[in-house]
């Protein structure tokens, strides 16, 4: 509706002034002249009107109308580049090697390096756990402290103060108590499934970690389910419950304590050589677990910073508070 | 149909990955709403990792573990994107939360979630 006498509101203002409709002013001594909609009125601001050269009237009409000008350009010009990026990243496609050929200049001398020396110089037999947390260790630190960072930031933003809550009077007039307080009455389905699910999350998560060196996984992934289940657990059991075994204090004891002694490690490959595979760490039994020399210790710390931060995440957004 | 069009259809994971960018970018630009602009960057983001999971793809070779001492590179996929599409998890994880804690802090501060009335309420009230 609106869009469609964008044009004739344009055309009519630029050619016989604002007559069809009334809703805008030129300046203070015009809104007086029109306050009244005589024909008199309307042929005195039509010759005022004819008086002021088209550009100056062109730019009146911008400074009122100027946001919603600016608005369908914006929505024709998004609508146009989206097309373009998509043909072009689709015109991109077709000059790729095939799918699935090993002639991608993307497997070249480091695919061969990593693969055929992961097992020699880290102890792990998955290349990809070697790679990312021996080859390239310090990236992986670098992924840690995003997490860290973005938890870091997310409470700064979303945390209200226990006591500012607990006397009712809150900081930010829109989010209100309730809302925060609010617990639903528990599930039987949901409880019984959680009893069900969540040690058995904490397992897998568990395992998951501590066979990162000798199959898919590792701290990340691993962490990632761990922290699913603790907010499984919170979610059926209640976030006091919760709060008794995994509260504020917990959160960053073990927060801190993981990053710190992840840094440490790394530090540890700084000062033997900037590499770290040589015969400072002793690289167990490719295959076993007790495997990859500093990958299993660095895995069980990302394992469990990345448990605390899903948590953290979902403690701050439903409660606004560990 | 050309040859060179043939090509998009042998890389279907490749094509499926930048059309799902597209969609992203466009949910980006055209919504006004923020949590489906996030919804939009998280679709780019998701392509991303379909892109490169893709390219590390090698036909008939094995998942890069290596097993009974066999450390041919010429039995195992790439392993490369494998890490590059962890830390693009981590860091969009990280991303995504950041921007819905703002949003959140921005509906509370304004009541709205369309991205012009928060602009105009703004303006308002520097005004």
């Amino acid at each position: 509706m609106r869009n469609k006498r964008f044009f004739s509101r344009l055309s009519d203002f630029v050619e016989y002034g604002s007559f069809r409709e009334e809703e805008y002013t030129l300046s203070p001594s015009h809104k007086a002249n029109i306050d009244t909609d005589t024909p008199e009125n309307r042929w005195l601001t039509s010759v005022q009107h004819s008086e002021r050269s088209a550009p100056v009237r062109l730019m009146d009409w911008l400074k009122l109308r100027g946001f919603e000008v600016f608005n369908n350009l914006y929505r024709i010009a998004s609508v146009i580049i989206c097309i373009t990026l998509i043909a072009v990243l689709l015109s991109v496609v077709v000059f790729l090697p095939p799918f699935g050929s090993d002639d991608n200049p993307a497997v070249n001398e480091v695919v061969e390096r990593y693969v055929s020396k992961t097992v020699e110089e880290t102890g792990a037999t998955n290349s990809v756990a070697g790679m990312i947390s021996a080859y390239r260790g310090f990236d992986t630190l670098g992924e840690a402290h995003v997490l860290f960072v973005a938890a870091c930031s997310v409470i700064v933003l979303l945390r209200v103060d226990p006591s500012e809550r607990r006397r009712g009077r809150l900081v930010d007039p829109g989010m209100t108590g309730e809302d925060l307080d609010f617990e639903p009455n528990s599930d039987l389905i949901l409880r019984k499934a959680a009893k069900l699910l969540v040690p058995l999350s904490f397992i897998l998560g568990l395992y998951v970690i501590l066979n990162g060196t000798t199959s898919p996984g590792g701290g990340f992934s691993g962490g990632a389910l761990m922290g699913a289940g603790l907010i499984l657990c919170s979610v059926a059991f209640g976030f006091g419950r919760t709060q008794r075994f995994f509260g504020d204090g917990m959160y960053h004891l073990v927060k801190t304590v993981c990053l710190a002694s992840y840094a440490l490690m790394m530090a540890y490959f700084i000062f033997m050589g900037a590499n770290g595979f040589d015969d400072h760490v002793w690289l167990g039994v490719p295959g076993s677990i007790i495997s990859g020399g500093l990958i299993l210790p660095i895995n069980i710390a990302v394992g469990l910073e990345v448990a605390c931060t899903m948590y953290c995440f979902y403690a701050l957004f439903r409660k606004g508070g560990l | 149909m050309p040859d060179f069009l043939m090509n998009l259809f042998t890389n279907y994971y490749e094509t499926a990955a930048m059309i799902l960018f597209g969609i992203g970018f466009t949910t980006l630009l055209t919504h006004r709403n923020l949590i489906k602009k996030i919804i939009g960057f998280n679709f780019m983001d998701a392509a991303i990792y379909l892109f490169l999971a893709a390219k590390g793809y090698i036909a008939g070779r094995l998942a890069p573990i290596i097993v009974d001492g066999n450390t041919d590179p010429s039995n195992y996929v790439n392993p490369i994107p494998t890490g590059l599409v962890l830390t693009g998890i981590v860091v969009s994880v990280s991303v995504t939360a950041f921007m819905l804690a703002l949003t959140c802090r921005l509906y509370d501060r304004f009541h709205t979630l369309d991205i012009d009335e928060i602009t105009h309420l703004v303006r308002k009230e520097r005004d």
